[in-house]
């Protein structure tokens, strides 16, 4: 295959709907997370033909992704409040974590699900959440010490 | 970075591939997808259908590896492609019902506009040839309205993009001769003694 053409698009659906999914669950609970995800790979697939060959789809995946989860909070007027934590995914010792994690600001919980779920670099967390790299580096370094702290 | 938190954002995520399935029958169901497949038994092996907006667009024996062929689908028709066993089930259906002989026609639609008009003509003069009945290269070559194309109609045959559906198992060598089959020659034979026309 050239370095030109695209995989199927049944490729990204499998290797990377995990990190969607828990993604998603990050940002918006795992109540949300279905619709969320249904968005995100509809956004996807439309747009799909277009993505360059040679950018990294799961940074893109995931800045979708991010960008449906964020949608999803301003609909539900949510930003400010807790998202309801993942009974059903999380195990339960570690419902705290959960706890915790939905309890941070958006772009703090966005930027350390993008960082320790996705792997994603600053600067693409930075482009995926739509700040500097500083700001987003300073929103991941404030939502771990919160977490640390609480944790 | 502590670890139960890193242990929980990366939790198993049983639910992402439910949730995959879903997506990928709606997009194939809402026409969001260009192109679905899915993989099903035959007593002649594993068949690969492949479905687009017009209908069923191609069926290939399983004999080699999935991930090049749809590599090649992607890169020949369209890179949105997702895999749906339901929206290939009308053509599941026909193909389990004919293994079984209890249908004699393939009814869900075809996808003709997707092949170029020498093959398209001479693969529809083939689908006219009834059940349990055979013609030759050069039946088909003059049915298409070019009767002296029947080499050229002959490479248009093991081209076929819709195996079994469009029986191109049924036409044989002038002369009696068994002719060739792009899935086998044993494969030939099973559906025409089959069909009883062997």
């Amino acid at each position: 295959m050239s370095d030109r053409d695209l995989p199927p698009f049944q490729q990204l659906l499998e290797r990377h709907s995990e990190d969607v999914w828990r993604t998603l669950r990050a940002i918006v609970g795992a109540q949300a997370a279905e619709d969320c995800f249904q968005e995100t790979f509809l956004a996807a697939l439309r747009a799909y033909p277009r993505l360059r060959p040679d950018s990294k789809p799961r940074a893109w995946l995931l800045t979708i992704a991010h960008n449906k989860a964020i949608d999803h909070l301003r609909r539900t007027r949510l930003q400010e409040a807790e998202v309801e934590v993942a009974a059903e995914d999380a195990p339960a010792p570690e419902d705290e974590i959960w706890s915790a994690v939905a309890a941070l600001p958006p772009r703090q919980r966005a930027a350390v699900a993008l960082r320790y779920i996705g792997d994603l670099s600053h600067r693409e967390i930075a482009a995926a959440i739509g700040c500097s790299e500083e700001a987003s580096r300073r929103s991941l370094h404030d939502g771990l010490q919160t977490l640390r702290r609480q944790l | 970075m502590s670890d139960p938190l890193e242990r929980a954002l990366r939790a198993p995520a049983p639910r992402a591939h439910d949730a995959a399935r879903r997506f990928a029958d709606h997009a194939a169901a809402a026409g969001e997808a260009d192109l679905a497949y899915t993989t099903v038994a035959s007593p002649l092996g594993e068949l690969l259908l492949v479905a687009g907006r017009g209908g069923l667009t191609q069926m290939h024996y399983l004999d080699e590896p999935l991930d090049p062929l749809l590599a090649t689908l992607a890169r020949r028709r369209s890179p949105r492609i997702v895999e749906s066993a339901s929206a290939l089930d009308p053509w599941r259906r026909e193909l389990d019902e004919y293994f079984s002989g209890s249908r004699r026609r393939f009814e869900a639609p075809l996808d003709w506009e997707a092949m170029a008009p020498f093959q398209r003509a001479i693969l529809r003069a083939t689908a006219a040839i009834p059940y349990g009945e055979t013609s030759t290269y050069t039946g088909v070559a003059t049915a298409a309205g070019r009767p002296r194309a029947q080499r050229a109609a002959g490479n248009a045959l093991g081209a076929n993009p819709l195996a079994i559906i469009v029986p191109c198992h049924r036409v044989l060598r002038s002369g009696g001769g068994f002719g060739g089959y792009t899935g086998g020659l044993q494969r030939k034979h099973f559906l025409l003694e089959l069909e009883g026309a062997g």
